[in-house]
């Protein structure tokens, strides 16, 4: 196993990832900067090795488009991504994302965008016809198959920034205080199973999924099996990834809502279900039963977002931590209370989300 | 003295409560913390800490005599091996409050998170004491070996519950108060039992909650118009046997 402080720099490791998220219902728009300092403080959670965003709601003009945000480790990949691409969806405008040279960063991958939508006539011959399932299908195979491109998200009105380095200078690497989004969630990766690289680095998304993950799941092999039987292809070197597939599984195609998404992902043990009324016992009982693979062991905390809202989950021992507090329409989730109050001194309310048991925002109906 | 934390780092912070408890300062007053680690951790002095905003994790880790106050919540890890002093907190505290604490008392007005106490020890007339106002998150007490956890549920959670799951589990050592007049047998460990308490029980619960009620500002006559129960360890050794059979 890799350990971090092969690649770390500093005297001595410390800490464990950060996580932060701000949202707010009414869809008001958070400008870069807030994000930014929130996580600054969470800064010893992390060691350099990676950083990361997700934003919801930054292409207002090209809302109704896909938002593809790919990665190419070389000039060479961009030819045959730009010719799948072209072959399976219209792209109405593509661009270089913007990033500027900073002196913590120096070397770095390429990053472009592209605003698409599939073709009809590709769409057809996809026995099911769903779209969301057609573009899975196009994230899937660029990872796979074509050489040092990675979709680093492909939502709607969203979009992931992520890499090697602390989350400050990644936010400035990507120009993020000139972006504003109705939610935000970022990270501090401290990489303890596989090694720092620019596409290990969290968010790790799909469609609008977008997660950042603090912990590590154990039961990475029996999740990648279970979910490799439903067509997904697990390519980023990482337990997180198979996070945000479980997710886009139980809620998207499977149709669940969170909170019994949730009850397979952190289920409640045996002996608490067996003490359960009967209804209730046997509804819980079939969940384990069917979906024990999916079924996420070890220390997590996370936060789930998406283009309704997000949900913020930590594992059933609480093993991790998260910290939730609201002001009025503004919803915050965090590793730690003081990343909250960086931003706003003064919460109305601040509370300890329990083991297991999700934080569910959703954005108000417009 | 008063020092102004905003802006600083944890190591400048804390370079300069290190240099003020050496020149014998009596009482240091934090002003504007938020997040910084490590807060008086180490430091052997009678010093008299306050801190106005949230510290961040692992205060007063290995402490070894100061008074810390914090008028607001805790984040993780707060007296982790904390030797002897005290912490008052007048708000909430995170997980693992007094991981493997040794001597000293931690007074928390509202709730604490999971793992509370746990591997908590004493040893002779070293032991460690700590009092929740509010509630508490499962594995109270867990693996505890000694001192003592007295559990107030002054201000219930949401679910109406003063305590998580797995109560005193691998418990087998000190003693657990809990301010109820009964207790959810299936949320204790198997390695407990619960106890009424005698009069020996009550003259020390009379004396530490007349000293956190006046640190809290509550009424203590009101903390005592419910009776409590005892949790005790009903083996001293529960592991002895789990690798070797011959000691």
């Amino acid at each position: 196993m890799q350990r971090s402080n092969e690649y770390g720099h500093d005297e001595k490791v410390q800490g464990g990832c950060g996580l932060f998220g701000i949202i707010n219902v009414k869809r008001k728009l958070v400008p870069g900067s807030v994000i930014i300092d929130a996580i600054s403080v969470l800064h010893d959670r992390g060691n350099g090795l990676g950083g990361g965003f997700a934003a919801y709601g930054i292409y207002p003009e090209y809302k109704d488009y896909y938002a593809f945000h790919v990665m190419y480790e070389n000039k060479e990949a961009i030819a045959p991504t730009e010719a799948y691409l072209a072959q399976f969806f219209n792209v109405t405008y593509h661009e270089q994302i913007p990033t500027r040279v900073t002196k913590a960063i120096q070397a770095h991958p390429l990053f472009y965008r592209y605003f698409v939508q599939p073709k009809e006539e590709a769409k057809a011959l996809l026995p099911n016809k769903d779209e969301n399932d057609f573009v899975v299908g196009k994230v899937m195979y660029i990872n796979e198959n074509i050489t040092d491109a990675f979709v680093v998200s492909s939502g709607k009105n969203m979009g992931a920034f992520k890499g090697v380095g602390y989350p400050e200078e990644i936010a400035e690497f990507f120009k993020l205080e000139g972006y504003k989004a109705c939610s935000w969630t970022a990270h501090n990766r401290f990489p303890t199973n596989t090694k720092g690289w620019w596409g290990g680095a969290h968010p790790f998304t799909l469609l609008d999924w977008a997660i950042v993950h603090n912990g590590e799941i154990s039961s990475y092999g029996i999740n990648k099996r279970f979910l490799e039987m439903y067509g997904y292809k697990l390519t980023m070197l990482t337990d997180t990834e198979v996070i945000t597939y479980l997710f886009d599984l139980l809620v998207r195609r499977f149709g669940f809502d969170f909170r019994t998404a949730a009850l397979v992902l952190a289920s409640p043990f045996w002996k608490n279900i067996d003490a359960m009324p009967g209804e209730e016992r046997k509804v819980l009982t079939a969940l384990r039963m069917l979906y024990g693979s999916a079924l996420l062991n070890g220390p997590f905390a996370v936060i789930l977002s998406h283009n309704r809202g997000f949900v913020g989950l930590s594992d059933r021992i609480k093993l991790r931590p998260m910290v939730a507090a609201q002001v009025g329409d503004y919803y915050y989730l965090s590793s730690e209370e003081s990343a909250i109050r960086k931003i706003n001194p003064s919460l109305d309310r601040v509370w300890f989300p329990k083991a297991g048991e999700p934080v569910i925002i959703d954005f108000e109906q417009e | 003295m008063r020092i102004d934390a905003q802006k600083l780092y944890y190591r400048d912070l804390n370079r300069l409560i290190r240099q003020a408890v050496r020149h014998g300062a009596e009482e240091i007053v934090l002003d504007n913390v938020n997040g910084q680690r490590y807060i008086g951790d180490g430091l052997s002095a009678q010093t008299r800490v306050i801190i106005n905003g949230v510290p961040g994790n692992d205060l007063a880790a290995f402490m070894n005599g100061l008074t810390i106050e914090v008028n607001a919540n805790c984040q993780d890890a707060t007296g982790n091996t904390m030797n002897s002093g005290k912490i008052v907190v007048r708000g909430n505290a995170g997980d693992v409050v007094a991981h493997s604490m040794r001597g000293g008392r931690i007074f928390i007005k509202g709730d604490a998170g999971y793992r509370v106490g746990i591997h908590m020890k004493e040893y002779m007339d070293q032991k460690p004491i700590i009092v929740i106002g509010g509630s508490v998150g499962d594995f109270f007490g867990e693996y505890m070996a000694g001192g003592i956890l007295v559990l107030l549920g002054l201000n219930q959670s949401e679910d109406g519950l003063k305590y998580g799951d797995y109560l005193g589990t691998g418990m087998h050592g000190g003693r657990i108060y809990i301010r109820a007049d009964k207790l959810d047998q299936r949320r204790l460990g198997a390695e407990v039992r619960i106890f009424e308490t005698d009069e020996s029980d009550r003259a020390f619960l009379d004396g530490v909650l007349k000293e956190f009620a006046a640190d809290m500002a509550l009424d203590f006559k009101s903390i005592m118009s419910r009776g409590f129960l005892k949790l005790l360890p009903v083996s001293k050794s529960p592991y002895g046997n789990l690798y070797t059979h011959s000691l």
